[in-house]
């Protein structure tokens, strides 16, 4: 359906601006764009951008500690995150269109790949989860934790909303499939976070609450078979170990148990910057990567976390917000599911360090050392701040 | 309605939906931003329960992570003889240790390990498993005791050996080996046994406890106390830094009064006999000399005997672990005759001056029973001071049976007879004097007067150690005034001494004894010396003879050869040693035992140029 009125649409805009007060912030960029030429035309959001530099500034902070004080660590660090940000101002550059112009293609290729991978991945740590292309050597799942948002927003901006039945059916299909397999490999950490960002789509969609409740009624109902039938041992024996960590307190239980004991002991202020001894004398694993919110929560207290998480609730807020205002419905669609998925990396990270949920390799977004999460997630807030900055190229709903 | 109106409718519819579905989204998002909000306050909630509630539980766990106490073990007291030599000491031994990750090359050092130390095959193999299932950083034990040799060969090759180190231990020695195995005892590596009388907190990084002797009776004085290390460690355990050092106290030496030549010329003396001689100073109660014969070499125990060698030392027929000077028990023979002869002059059974007529046996009235002497045509008339001249038998059969079981028991008691000296060794047996008592509560039968009558030459179920005789010895120079035998100087040494109704009584006996060695009749005669040696020879009857037979010593397996005793002291008028010796089937004590005695209280009193004495002796079957 398409409406050729410019003037209709351009009031919709105004209003929303208005309402929003953005108008005159957003004219305000466009002077200073002025001002500073080029630059100045670079599509961001400054909002958000400043709460994530905060956020990878505490990361190189805790990190330089969590690394034995390494000043070439914090260099690495430093320079992946620069071009971290560089790639997610670039795919901010992408108008929002382009993506769901390549959703279909995308998801498809890596259906295709994870197929691929079932049958003849490179086998790395027990599981087959990587494709080796000769030059690059990847993981398709990981793709798909942007692909599948990308991919059911595109799909369901197709249809009418709140969706029907028969569309809800064909959206589930195209989240099981690649689910399955990913489960296969088996990874059902990035299974679960692929789930999770397809479902927050069809939520968002206005999925009836008959069919949110019937969800949650059949994810509890499945989850005692997934026990007995999809979960490995391993897994079985982390979320066992949850329970009693003291079960096995130099095995299963060993990182749960350090982490707890590097928070608590880290109080209300902290040891302080430094001083935190469950890292420096490496009690605590994995100090740099999954495990670094323990390292700051150790020297920087209850009150650093509490900082911390204002921040991360900040970039989540600010998500949802640009998922309000935008204009497409695929675009908010989209912005609303990334928030969320962010939301999620962040409590299964924090939730596994302080010892509520089960240890599984999830990492703490812009504070875990690592490369391929840090790339997803920047591409994920790209397009976030994509959304947001290019309504007035798209001006119209679809 | 005209198509305008219908197309309006339908934009209007359209737009209700878009903006229902819109309406939708925003409620569901400020769903979303509220379920955000409660996640973070689970995190938070979570977290301040860690860190407010949990704190001081938290910070105790991760203080405990962090602080390990090392313990350093204290060193060993030493112990020296009366003049300063070290019978038992600590000397430096040199282990090569090899510490895996500061090796560059560690395959190549094994194999130059291997040649320089002589490693064979199968050292080498336990070695690489160790290192393999070792820590990186925890030294392995490549070899211990380390010749000179070996230690100049590694030093010379350090640069090709990065993380060898030759570092020194103190090890236990005996320097006089065979010569103190008893008397002084011997460490080892602490067993189960042993965890149960010490405190496990005072031993910890300890390798030694005393075993036996003075090393096992003076273990809390010798092991002194272990100092602590506080250092704080890293998840692997490796030290990171040291935050607190409270030093080992180390343990006290110990001087003994033993004399190292005096108790090298007594194991000399006894020579290739099984037994024991033991020397007192009477006045001081000093032990200065005290040997048990066959030894063995304690140092052969400090690092944990080998299963060879301990078989060889429990199947020697001879028993060399067995202490002959303060465990083993022997029947004291006559050497008991001039304690009798004090009993008699006590209970006024006896005049001194009074001749009895001493036949070739003795009979209790009314009993065929021949109680036979030693002398087949017996001695006459005799007084006390001839009968413990002579050794008569007949006098003091007839003696203890006048005086009954009870009196001589009662007597012999008091002499400290079938009680511990008190001397300062874990070991001591208590020696018997048998009473109706005993005998009702351990055999369960009534006391005859015959046992009387032997118990009256101490024969019989009497049992004395060797020291026990070399104490009442002492008590006999000394005219009743008694000192606890020590080996190490303490204060309550001092005992009531024995009050006699006549103190002319002590005189009486121990001219007797005098006559011993100084009277053309004396048993010991032969050993008469330019000083006046006081003493009573005396045979332990190792089987019964017949009663109509003759002891032939010639006839007899030398198993069943009687044991060798003699007790004395000298000089006569103001006695500065008093010696017992037994030598096992020796024979009897004139013959064998007392020339041992006197080269004994020859070197003591300086009648013989001190010679030096060399640590090792002739052993036993050398």
């Amino acid at each position: 359906m398409a409406i050729k009125a410019p003037r209709r649409k351009f009031r919709a805009h105004e209003r929303l601006d208005s309402a929003s007060g953005l108008g005159e912030r957003q004219e305000w960029f466009r002077v200073s764009g002025r001002i500073f030429g080029v630059l100045g035309r670079i599509r961001y959001d400054p909002v958000l951008l400043f709460f994530l530099m905060l956020i990878a500034t505490i990361g190189l902070v805790a990190g330089y500690s969590a690394s034995e004080q390494s000043v070439i660590w914090v260099e690495k660090s430093a320079f992946r995150f620069v071009l971290a940000f560089l790639l997610m101002l670039l795919i901010a550059q992408i108008p929002q269109r382009f993506f769901f112009a390549v959703a279909p293609w995308l998801f498809v290729s890596v259906v295709l790949m994870l197929v691929a991978v079932w049958l003849v991945g490179d086998v790395g740590k027990g599981a087959r989860r990587w494709l080796d292309l000769g030059f690059i050597r990847f993981q398709p799942a990981e793709i798909l934790k942007i692909g599948m948002p990308m991919m059911l927003a595109w799909f369901l901006s197709k249809r009418p909303l709140p969706p029907r039945f028969l569309d809800v059916v064909l959206a589930l299909t195209l989240l099981a499939v690649p689910t399955v397999l990913i489960v296969m490999q088996p990874d059902l950490g990035t299974a679960i976070l692929v789930m999770m960002a397809g479902l927050f789509v069809l939520f968002f969609a206005g999925l009836s609450w008959y069919y949110v409740l019937g969800f949650m009624a059949i994810i509890s109902a499945a989850a005692p078979l997934m026990w007995f039938y999809v979960m490995h041992d391993y897994q079985k024996e982390r979320v066992l170990t949850l329970f009693n960590p003291m079960a096995d307190p130099l095995g299963a239980g060993y990182h749960t148990i350090q982490s707890m004991i590097a928070i608590g002991s880290g109080g209300i202020w902290g040891k302080g910057w430094l001083q935190g001894t469950q890292s420096h004398l490496n009690f605590l694993p994995e100090g740099t990567t999954d495990f670094i919110l323990a390292v700051y929560a150790e020297e920087f207290g209850l009150m650093g976390l509490i900082i911390l998480f204002s921040l991360y609730l900040a970039v989540i807020w600010r998500g949802l917000y640009i998922a309000a205002y935008a204009e497409s419905v695929a675009g908010r669609l989209l912005a609303a599911a990334i928030s969320m998925t962010f939301l999620v990396y962040v409590f299964v990270n924090a939730g596994m360090v302080i010892g509520i949920l089960p240890v599984v390799g999830v990492p703490l977004p812009l504070m875990s050392y690592g490369g391929t999460a840090l790339v997803t997630i920047m591409i994920a807030l790209g397009m976030l701040m994509s959304i947001r900055t290019q309504r007035s190229f798209l001006g119209h709903e679809r | 309605m005209s198509i305008r109106d219908s197309f309006r409718d339908s934009q209007h519819d359209a737009l209700n939906d878009r903006s229902r579905g819109r309406r939708i989204f925003r409620r569901r998002v400020l769903l979303a931003a509220l379920i955000a909000v409660i996640v973070f306050s689970v995190l938070i909630w979570r977290a301040a329960f860690l860190q407010v509630d949990r704190h001081a539980h938290f910070s105790e766990l991760a203080e405990k992570n962090r602080i390990r106490t090392l313990v350093i073990p204290p060193e060993r007291g030493r112990i020296f003889d009366d003049d300063g030599r070290v019978v038992a000491g600590n000397t430096a031994t040199f282990q090569a240790q090899i510490t895996p990750e500061d090796a560059t090359d560690l395959k190549h050092e094994l194999v130059i390990l291997q040649e320089v130390l002589g490693l064979d095959d199968d050292t080498l193999h336990d070695l690489r498993e160790r290192i393999r299932f070792g820590r990186s950083f925890d030294p392995a034990l490549v070899k211990s005791d380390l010749t000179r040799y070996e230690m100049a060969k590694l030093a010379q090759l350090q640069p090709w050996l990065p993380g060898v180190d030759i570092v020194s231990s103190l090890k236990r020695t005996y320097p006089y080996g065979h010569l103190f195995a008893h008397v002084v005892g011997y460490v080892g590596r602490i067993n189960v046994a042993d965890l149960k009388r010490i405190n496990p907190d005072l031993y910890q990084g300890t390798q030694y406890i005393g075993k036996s002797g003075i090393e096992r009776q003076y273990e809390d004085v010798l092991h002194g106390t272990p100092g602590h290390k506080e250092v704080e460690v890293d998840a692997l355990g490796r030290v990171v830094k040291v935050l607190k050092i409270t030093p080992a106290v180390p343990g006290q030496d110990i001087h003994l009064s033993l004399d190292v030549p005096l108790q090298g010329i007594a194991a000399a003396a006894l020579g290739s006999y099984s037994g024991a001689l033991v020397a007192e100073d009477p006045r001081t109660g000093a032990i200065k000399a005290m040997v048990s014969r066959p030894s063995f070499d304690p140092n052969l125990f400090v690092d944990g005997i080998s299963r060879k060698n301990y078989q060889a030392l429990l199947n020697d027929p001879e028993r060399p672990l067995y202490d002959r000077a303060v465990t083993a028990t022997y029947p004291p023979g006559s050497t008991i005759k001039p304690v009798m002869g004090l009993a008699g002059l006590q209970y006024g059974l006896v005049d001194p001056n009074k001749k009895f007529f001493a036949g070739p046996y003795f009979q209790i009235p009314g009993d065929k029973h021949h109680y036979r002497d030693w002398k087949k045509w017996g001695h006459g008339w005799v007084n006390l001071d001839q009968a413990i001249t002579q050794s008569c038998d007949v006098y003091f059969y007839d003696l203890a049976y006048r005086m009954g079981i009870d009196r001589l028991h009662e007597f012999l008691t008091g002499f400290g007879l079938g009680e511990k000296t008190g001397i300062d060794l874990p070991s001591e047996s208590t020696g018997l004097v048998p009473s109706r008592a005993w005998k009702r509560k351990t055999k369960g039968q009534v006391w005859y007067p015959g046992e009387t009558v032997i118990a009256g030459i101490g024969q019989g179920y009497m049992l004395t150690t060797v020291l026990q005789l070399a104490q009442t010895v002492s008590i006999l120079a000394e005219s009743g005034k008694r000192q606890r035998p020590w080996l190490v100087k303490s204060h309550e040494l001092t005992e009531p001494p024995i009050k006699l109704k006549n103190p002319v009584f002590w005189q009486d006996v121990r001219h007797g004894m005098l006559d011993v060695v100084n009277s053309a009749h004396g048993t010991a005669r032969r050993i008469a010396a330019p000083y006046l040696i006081a003493g009573k020879t005396g045979t332990a009857q190792v089987f019964t003879v017949a009663q109509n037979a003759e002891y032939h010593a010639k006839d007899l397996a030398k198993k069943l050869h009687d044991h060798a005793v003699f007790i004395g002291f000298a000089p006569y008028g103001d006695p500065k040693i008093a010696v017992a010796v037994l030598a096992e089937h020796g024979g009897s004590g004139s013959g064998t035992t007392a020339p041992m005695a006197r080269r004994v209280m020859d070197y003591y009193l300086g009648y013989q140029p001190s010679k030096t004495v060399k640590p090792e002796f002739v052993q036993h079957g050398d």
